[in-house]
């Protein structure tokens, strides 16, 4: 008793999702039953003979997928998320100004900042201590999303690895060691919005080399605020 | 002479399986990989032909775990009778050319161990039905309910297919007249490739090959370990050597029953030009080896291909398949068979019925599949 189309289509009109539910009428049912089998189905034979064709074919016309790792490496996306740096602007200093969103944004609480105030003229802060727990870290991404100075972006480098928890523990000079190594391998351009962004990075990027027009004052090391 | 060439025949049969069966399970992992579109084991050796050796050498220096829980006498021996069994039904196997044909050799070289054994067939059903109890005691030992239930599907299964395997083979025993495995290779082999059992058998010939496969709980019938629902099955406590001697004894179990398909229903050595009855030239004995052993591989190669080809069954299926299907079509062949051979009618009338039961098997099941439809409703 399979349903006409047409009777399909003159089914009432269906439930407002507020209403409680009510006993569906029977014209609104799609009656199906399954198809009936004919005599070579009934035999399993075409169906048996129709995968061997599948595997078969997949043994002759063998290829492989897969990669063989170490001596291959794999094509990876430019957009791969891997482990950490910080990143370095022109003059090799720490990008990072210590704001505190890539900790807040990370879902995995794996980054622990520290800030101290800023021996540089230009920023108020830096971060003391940077560490990104490898281990806890899920690779989302979030962390240099939401970093407005472009300081810390995930890499392609997959194969981190330590023999204790305490090595995979990034601390900020291992994570600018990372920045070091991948900006050679020229895998890894400094990528997120191409330096221009947000109030920081606009001053690290065009004023530098004028810093009377930064209306920063610079502040004295050892005071605090 | 006769213990010194039977000593020979066990230690060259024995080595043969042993290093067969680890270099078909290599085969079985490239197979797999080829079909999957991966490369398989390619590191040991060149193209990891090294790889067997590996295996064995890590599960023989792999810990030996007995859980707790277990009954250890049993957790030990289940492990062994599975291996013996399947060992002890390669004895009345004949692997080449034996008996009368196999001229040009002195009386004590055969290619097989137990020689001019009447009862052959029975014995191999008979010992090789037994490894179900290695199955059931390692369950059972492993004191663990994923291994008990594993270990009850499968003498389930293994009685039910027991059957059907030894009726399937009950035509072709009554049209050579004897259980000697010699004897029905032997005479096949006279006949011609017209002779071959498959054309006057081959509803049995696949009943057969259907029934030796659940028999060794291969894919698609491999419910006792079956591993989405079991964990491992029967053998989920074993590890080391004890699971690799379950695997052996369920790799010997299928070269076994790929002998039996070729000797009983593939004329066994026999192949039209290149092996056949007055073939006496140089060398023959070794061609008509190589011809039994290709067909041995061929038949082991389909098994793996089948593997990975179809679905496991469900178990109301399978038990279904057995009882309502397997059974009653070789049930009807055999009476075909002894009809035939009463009346002296031409054997070629047996290929013909078992078309037609097949054909008859296939539009019942039409009917069968559409009542069990309406009555579910």
């Amino acid at each position: 008793m399979s349903a006409q189309p047409s009777k399909n289509e003159t089914a009432s009109p269906p439930m407002s999702s507020d209403a409680s539910p009510q006993p569906i009428g029977r014209d609104d049912v799609d009656w199906v039953s399954a198809p009936k089998i004919g005599f070579w189905e009934a035999t399993f034979l075409p169906a048996i003979v129709q995968g061997l064709k599948t595997t078969i074919r997949h043994v002759i016309e063998h290829k492989p997928i897969t990669q063989e790792f170490p001596e291959e490496k794999p094509d990876l996306p430019t957009t791969y998320r891997g482990v950490h740096r910080l990143n370095r602007d022109e003059q090799g200093r720490v990008k990072c100004v210590a704001c505190f969103l890539c900790a807040t944004a990370c879902p995995a609480h794996c980054i622990e900042i520290v800030a101290a105030p800023s021996p540089l003229p230009d920023r108020d802060k830096f971060p003391e201590v940077f560490v990104i727990d490898e281990l806890k870290c899920i690779g989302c991404g979030m962390c240099e999303e939401a970093c407005p100075v472009d300081a810390i972006e995930m890499t392609s480098l997959y194969d981190i690895f330590g023999m204790t928890r305490q090595e995979m523990l990034y601390d900020r000079e291992k994570l600018l060691s990372v920045y070091d190594e991948t900006i050679k391998l020229e895998v890894d351009p400094v990528r997120t919005r191409r330096g221009e962004l947000g109030p920081a990075s606009g001053i690290l990027s065009a004023p530098i080399h004028e810093p009377s027009e930064i209306a920063m004052p610079a502040p004295e090391p050892k005071q605090g605020r | 002479m006769e213990l010194l060439a039977t000593l020979i025949a066990i230690g060259l049969v024995l080595g043969a399986i042993l290093t067969g069966c680890a270099y078909l399970i290599l085969l079985e992992r490239k197979l797999s990989a080829w079909m999957q579109d991966r490369i398989g084991p390619n590191r040991v050796g060149p193209f990891g032909l090294l790889q067997p050796l590996a295996d064995g050498l890590k599960f023989i220096f792999k810990e030996e775990i007995v859980p707790g829980q277990v009954d250890r006498f049993l957790f030990v021996v289940a492990p062994c009778v599975s291996v013996f069994t399947s060992l002890l039904a390669f004895s009345v196997v004949p692997f080449g050319p034996v008996g009368t044909s196999a001229s040009g050799f002195p009386d004590w070289l055969r290619f097989i161990i137990a020689p001019q054994v009447d009862i052959g067939l029975v014995f191999i059903f008979a010992i090789t039905s037994l490894a179900v109890y290695g199955i059931i005691m390692g369950g059972w030992a492993s004191n663990n309910k994923y291994s008990v239930l594993g270990a009850m599907r499968s003498s389930a299964q293994v009685v039910s297919y027991e059957i059907p395997l030894g009726l399937s083979v009950l035509g072709v025993a009554l049209l050579s007249g004897s259980l000697n495995l010699e004897e029905i290779m032997n005479q096949q082999a006279t006949a011609g490739i017209l002779g071959w059992n498959i054309w006057v058998q081959p509803l049995a010939c696949l009943i057969f090959f259907l029934s030796a496969l659940a028999e060794s709980n291969r894919l698609p019938f491999d419910l006792s370990e079956c591993e989405q629902e079991l964990v491992g099955g029967f053998h989920t406590e074993y590890s080391g050597m004890k699971f690799a001697m379950f695997f052996l004894g369920e790799y010997t179990h299928v070269v076994t029953i790929s002998f039996l398909v070729s000797i009983l229903y593939f004329g066994g050595w026999h192949f039209p030009w290149i092996a056949t009855a007055d073939s006496a030239f140089t060398g023959a004995w070794i061609v008509k080896i190589m011809v039994l052993m290709s067909k041995v591989l061929a038949c082991i190669v389909f098994i793996m291909l089948l593997r990975w080809t179809l679905p496991r069954f469900r178990f109301d299926q399978l038990m279904g398949l057995a009882w309502k299907v397997l059974i009653p079509l070789a049930m009807a062949n055999v009476v075909a068979t002894m009809v035939v051979l009463q009346y002296g009618w031409s054997p070629a009338w047996l290929g013909l019925f078992s078309i037609g039961l097949f054909v008859a098997a296939g539009v019942i099941s039409i009917e069968a599949g559409t009542t069990r439809r309406v009555t579910s409703h």
